[in-house]
């Protein structure tokens, strides 16, 4: 019973902070001590208009997201594939390597690639962009994976080549709907990081890539609260289909196991 | 004449065609057929994993190569190609700098022990709770930092729902008595954001490692006479022990060089390492781009050697782990 209740106090605090959020995405002149606000639509249908960039925010994430996340799995497959199921020497520092950029600060290596990224004309474009959310998208991407095919049983690859099935034949029918829910996992992860990044595309989008986050930067800085928690809210739209798609998948220790072990 | 040499010449042109793709049709694949599986498996492994490490060796080891380059004056805007540790003795003579590693630091070493303790605690009590509940811990794990940073900005300040709250039950007279939570000098903001993000985060891993224990080692302790805490404390915790280096290993090592955050959560006065990077870089003044660099380079590097030392702490076997010869031991257990 006790521990219920201590449960049930985590969860609220941890719903605390959106709860001002939401209010205040609906309040017009919200001023201390007034404990409700006088309720407005104005803020949401600020968010529609060209002047708050948010729709273009919306768009250029979304591309960059889906771009980065899909770079991120080309690469991830085969190497997921490697970490998972074999054993060779230098498993542990190749697997240390690749998480590197998630650990080291990325500030001085941001400033290193920008200076390439202005002499190929890269900086402040989406391309930019997406190559350098390839940083920590593909150590996420990897790690999950590595752990999915930790979980699966190649016999059943060399079952469907015995029966005559052809290389590509074995990737469509066996090894791809097998791995799957942990790809889906891996691939939500991934989105979600490169969604939520800020400091990479403030470094290297120069003011010229606007994804959300530079938009809720610039909202927080200018100080229309209404507008900010508006933009707040607008940016969990990807994150609320996260937790609705992966509350299984996310249950699935498989795919999460595999950043506890490294 | 010319147009029957032409035909001619299609014709031939077709079956030399013909003829050569009959030849390596077979051929081209079992030759690519032999190759594949008859490679070395690791050698194999290593070709699987060549995309994933040379993009990351390109850009991460690229990018800090490219950063020392500038650092030193080898390349760059101002850098006329010649080597110059100024920027380095420029940054190593600042108190600001020491000051700054002092409070970065002392953000990221507390940060990361509040939020271990705290999801151990919390996943031990998720791992006989139900489906619900580790769901509705994992709630602030998708959501942005700048969202988190928002909430709580709007939550703790002293004119945020909060002090409302207090003030309008009579527990303080004005916003002036609410204690100062945010942009405060013990960046108590950006510790309470730090744990309220990072506590799910750790506890899923966690949650999933403990799952993964076989039960009967916890029944054999106890039927062997341990309490719970003693079962708590010799079994569980160093089945757990793996994970929570890792885990706490990410999230040290993302606090640390965390920057928005402390950007508009933390003190004014002094920053954290990462804002004086970002101050120097968008300097009007060129010159401060090799310091922003230098900076930056100093920053990679002490979180480097946190990993290094931490890691070592860690394992039982200091490094050995890391560096492949126990592949075989680690594989058997």
């Amino acid at each position: 019973m006790t521990r219920k209740i201590v449960l049930l106090l985590i969860i609220g605090v941890l719903f605390l902070p959106f709860l001002p959020l939401l209010i205040w995405s609906f309040a017009q002149g919200w001023y201390f001590p007034q404990l409700v606000p006088d309720w407005t639509l104005q803020n949401w249908s600020d968010l529609l208009t060209t002047s708050t960039k948010v729709g273009q925010g919306f768009g250029q994430s979304l591309v960059i997201a889906a771009t980065s996340t899909g770079l991120a799995l080309l690469v991830g497959l085969p190497a997921g594939r490697a970490l998972g199921l074999r054993n060779f020497p230098g498993k542990g520092a190749i697997k240390l390597f690749l998480l590197l950029p998630i650990i080291v600060s990325p500030l001085a290596t941001l400033m290193g690639i920008q200076f390439i990224l202005i002499r190929l004309g890269l900086s402040g474009t989406i391309i930019g962009v997406v190559l350098v959310h390839l940083l920590p998208t593909i150590p996420y991407m990897t790690l999950v994976l590595s752990s999915v095919y930790a979980n699966f049983d190649p016999d059943y690859e060399i079952q469907a080549r015995s029966l005559g099935a052809s290389p590509i034949q074995v990737l469509q029918q066996i090894t791809l709907p097998l791995i799957a829910p942990g790809v889906v996992v891996g691939a939500l992860f991934a989105f979600l990081i490169s969604w939520n990044e800020f400091l990479l595309t403030f470094f290297v989008g120069s003011g010229r890539v606007f994804t959300l986050p530079m938009v809720l930067f610039t909202a927080l800085q200018g100080g229309n609260t209404g507008l900010s928690s508006a933009i707040a809210i607008t940016s969990l739209l990807p994150a609320l289909i996260f937790l609705l798609f992966s509350s299984r998948a996310l249950n699935d220790d498989a795919a999460i196991g595999g950043l506890g072990n490294v | 004449m010319s147009a029957k040499s032409g035909r001619w010449k299609g014709r031939w042109k077709g079956r030399w065609k013909e003829h050569w793709k009959e030849h390596w049709k077979g051929r081209w694949k079992d030759e690519w057929k032999w190759r594949w599986e008859d490679l070395n498996p690791t050698f194999q492994a290593y070709l699987l994993l060549l995309p994933a490490v040379s993009i990351v060796g390109l850009l991460f080891g690229g990018g800090l190569l490219l950063a020392l380059g500038q650092s030193i004056g080898l390349i760059g805007i101002m850098g006329d190609g010649s080597l110059s540790l100024a920027a380095y003795q420029q940054v190593l003579s600042s108190r600001a700098f020491w000051q700054s590693l002092q409070l970065s630091l002392y953000i990221a070493i507390v940060a990361t022990a509040l939020s271990t303790f705290l999801s151990i605690g919390l996943a031990v009590m998720l791992q006989r709770a139900g489906r619900w509940a580790s769901f509705a811990c994992q709630l602030t794990l998708p959501i942005p930092h700048l969202v988190g940073i928002a909430g709580i900005l709007l939550l703790l300040s002293p004119s945020g729902l909060l002090s409302r709250v207090l003030f309008s039950l009579g527990l303080i007279a004005s916003d002036q008595n609410f204690p100062l939570l945010v942009n405060d000098r013990a960046n108590l903001g950006v510790l309470i954001h730090f744990v309220w993000k990072e506590v799910p985060f750790i506890t899923l891993i966690l949650l999933a490692v403990l799952r993964g224990i076989q039960p009967e080692l916890g029944m054999q302790a106890r039927a062997l006479g341990a309490g719970p805490w003693q079962c708590f404390w010799h079994v569980t915790l160093p089945l757990l022990k793996p994970g929570i280096i890792s885990a706490s290993l990410i999230v040290f090592g993302f606090v640390f060089g965390s920057f928005e955050v402390p950007f508009l959560l933390g003190s004014t006065t002094p920053k954290t390492l990462p804002i004086l990077v970002y101050e120097a870089f968008t300097n009007v003044d060129l010159n401060q781009r090799s310091v922003a660099i230098a900076l930056g380079l100093m920053l990679s590097l002490i979180s480097m050697t946190s990993i290094a030392i931490y890691l070592w702490l860690g394992s039982e076997k200091p490094f050995g782990r890391w560096f492949g010869r126990s592949w075989e031991a680690q594989n058997k257990t």
